[in-house]
């Protein structure tokens, strides 16, 4: 409760209000730990990423970006001696632990499709979205509610349970492991939120301003391209970033769905082998470079996240 | 203070159409065509990638399909399936694991996200910035989050462990939070908390920042004080958000399987075996597809007919 009761409720009173910051900040800096750990665990060498104690100030080492994007094998000594002197930073580093470079990882590519699958799956739910919202909110759809409902209903299935049949359906047609069986999925999933809050920005716009540009003279369509669009342009960006989070952290279907040239980031990360275990700081940087794009997402999208996370239902 | 509202029905927000006499002067092709062009490339989406596999479930839920051996000839197998699910003492362990998992996910996650909300609602100096800090790990990767918890969970290395010695002076590998039968299932209850407690309370705070001022102000001139303006002004209207808010997670928490697949994969043993975990054991890696459809569609009934009973708790407790 709080702690000065003489002031009025509504304005808390500045001691409350220090008090209240103080309690928020500390969580959120004890939230962020985890986060911060395993950043710098990305910028750690593997000997000290599992020292003990826990090793706050260290010497920064770029090994684990290095050893994310190459492969690598161990050599003997005289073999190494035999080669010519090292090229560039990275070799020089890799050959500090008397290893030779192989060749890249394949992180670069499952990053790269994470990005192919989250913006072409992005790009698809929110052009449906958007006519189909539009639809919803201006024309009488027989059945409209029922409607809506069947495609907010469609996300309380267990990924898992629907995984089955896709399955069985994606081998016959043959579009497991493919780039475009994945969008196609991803699109499905991520409709109903695109239709969802598309909609809630539609119900906004006042609609005098298509009936003005109709009376003008513009067909139906005319009048949603021209002047329905552009007032819904803050509504689709919010949308696109919500629908590439979620194709961008996608795994359960990821994981059954794809084992080669379509998987994504996030089943690949926690494969990342080094020698004798886990390589820990490349997971970190692999971590890192995978976590950041969102990061900077949610703060850009920070005044629309409240809507997003609850399909539209509660708005600000 | 900005204004929220939950929408109340969609029937409500369709309403108002275009008046007739603008209809009628619209030229190019007639509104229920259009309305149907642009609805209907999501439904059929959905038809395909949602509805049809949902119907082929329930066919192989009757079958003793096996996807590894596609050729062998598919039996008729009846409620077997169905029988064989309801009498597995492995899927009734699941089941508790997930009520165990559910319940106090839900538990910490509404306790600490109203207690944060209530105090971001102080409206403190730099509250904007902060509540974005706090708002970034359930933004993350599930997976993702699983798997670097993994590393902060070492025993003896991790980060996790070392902070509990140094506040307790417990040997830091004394214990181990992911490999031990009665640490694990509390281990996946604090890494959901720290990913989705943000999410409760930003739902609360929207509920928080709907209460009107003068309703505090009606309640001051009554006199009454700080416990009672709490328990009947703060809390039963904040009620229907955080109701939502238990709604959306408790779904989510039903179906989970990233975030604890990455983190313990179900063990020790099957002590974090949560429903899809297990689901996903049954489908993909013993390949019972009929008796794995039978328990898909069983999981299914069970969120559809849960959240159908919550929303009409959330209608009842909204109109009150």
């Amino acid at each position: 409760m709080s702690t000065t009761t003489a002031h009025s409720v509504v304005a808390p009173g500045r001691r409350t209000r220090f008090v209240a910051g103080l309690l928020v900040v500390i969580y959120a800096l004890v939230t962020m730990v985890p986060l911060a750990w395993i950043f710098l665990t990305g910028f750690k060498t593997p000997p000290d990423s599992i020292s003990y104690p826990p090793k706050v100030v260290f010497e920064p080492s770029l090994e684990g970006y290095v050893n994310l994007f190459t492969t690598r094998s161990r050599q003997t000594p005289e073999y190494m001696e035999s080669l010519p002197p090292p090229q560039t930073w990275y070799e020089e580093l890799v050959r500090s632990r008397h290893m030779v470079i192989a060749g890249p990882s394949k992180f670069g590519e499952r990053f790269l499709n994470s990005v192919i699958i989250g913006f072409g799956s992005t790009f698809l739910s929110v052009f449906l979205g958007t006519l189909a919202a539009y639809a919803f909110s201006r024309f009488k759809v027989p059945l409209a509610d029922d409607l809506l409902f069947f495609i907010l209903s469609t996300r309380m299935m267990p990924p898992i349970a629907v995984a089955i049949p896709i399955f069985l359906m994606y081998r016959t047609v043959g579009l497991s492991d493919t780039h475009l069986g994945m969008i196609i999925l991803y699109t499905a999933v991520n409709v109903s939120l695109s239709v969802w809050l598309l909609k809630g920005f539609v119900d906004e716009i006042p609609r005098e301003y298509e009936e003005a540009a109709l009376i003008d003279g513009y067909t139906r369509l005319q009048a949603f391209v021209k002047v329905v669009l552009p007032q819904m342009a803050t509504g689709i960006a919010a949308t696109a970033i919500f629908c590439l989070i979620f194709a961008w952290n996608e795994y359960a279907f990821a994981l059954l769905l794809t084992s080669g040239t379509a998987q994504t980031a996030p089943p690949f990360i926690p494969t990342i082998i080094g020698e004798g275990g886990l390589d820990w700081p490349a997971i970190g940087a692999g971590v890192t470079l995978f976590l950041l794009p969102v990061l900077v997402f949610t703060i850009l999208l920070r005044k629309h996240l409240l809507r997003g996370i609850t399909f539209g239902a509660v708005r600000k | 203070m900005s204004q929220q509202e939950i929408s109340s029905s969609v029937a409500e927000q369709v309403a108002g159409r275009t008046p007739a006499g603008v209809a009628r002067k619209v030229r190019g092709l007639s509104d229920r065509a259009i309305a149907w062009i642009f609805i209907a490339p999501t439904i059929v989406l959905l038809l395909a990638i949602n509805v049809f596999p949902l119907i082929w479930t329930v066919y192989l839920s009757f079958t003793n399909f096996r996807a590894n051996r596609p050729n062998r000839d598919v039996e008729w197998v009846g409620l077997r399936n169905y029988e064989r699910v309801l009498t597995d003492s492995d899927i009734w362990h699941n089941m508790l694991v997930t009520s165990h998992f559910l319940f106090w996910t839900m538990f910490f996650q509404v306790l600490i996200g109203f207690g944060l909300a209530w105090l971001i609602n102080k409206n403190f100096r730099g509250h904007g910035v902060w509540t974005t800090i706090i708002l970034l790990p359930m933004m993350l990767s599930p997976a993702v989050v699983g798997n670097f918890w993994t590393f902060l969970y070492q025993p003896q290395i991790g980060l996790f462990n070392y902070v509990v010695s140094f506040f307790t002076g417990a040997d830091p590998s004394s214990f181990q939070m992911i490999g031990s039968v009665d640490l694990a299932p509390w281990a996946i209850v604090i890494v959901d908390t720290w990913m989705w407690t943000p999410y409760t309370m930003l739902i609360c705070l929207a509920g928080l920042r709907s209460i009107p001022d003068y309703i505090y102000e009606a309640a001051e001139v009554d006199r009454a004080g700080p416990f009672r303006t709490f328990w009947s002004i703060t809390l039963p209207m904040v009620m229907p958000f955080l109701m939502l808010a238990v709604l959306f997670r408790a779904i989510e928490n039903f179906k989970m399987f990233d975030l604890v697949v990455e983190l313990t994969s179900g063990g020790p043993g099957s002590v974090t075996e949560l429903a899809s975990i297990n689901l996903k054991r049954e489908a993909f890696e013993k390949w019972r597809t009929g008796l794995s459809s039978a328990f898909a569609i069983i999981l299914f009934v069970t969120v559809f007919g849960a959240a159908n009973i919550y929303v009409k708790a959330l209608n009842t407790v909204k109109s009150r």
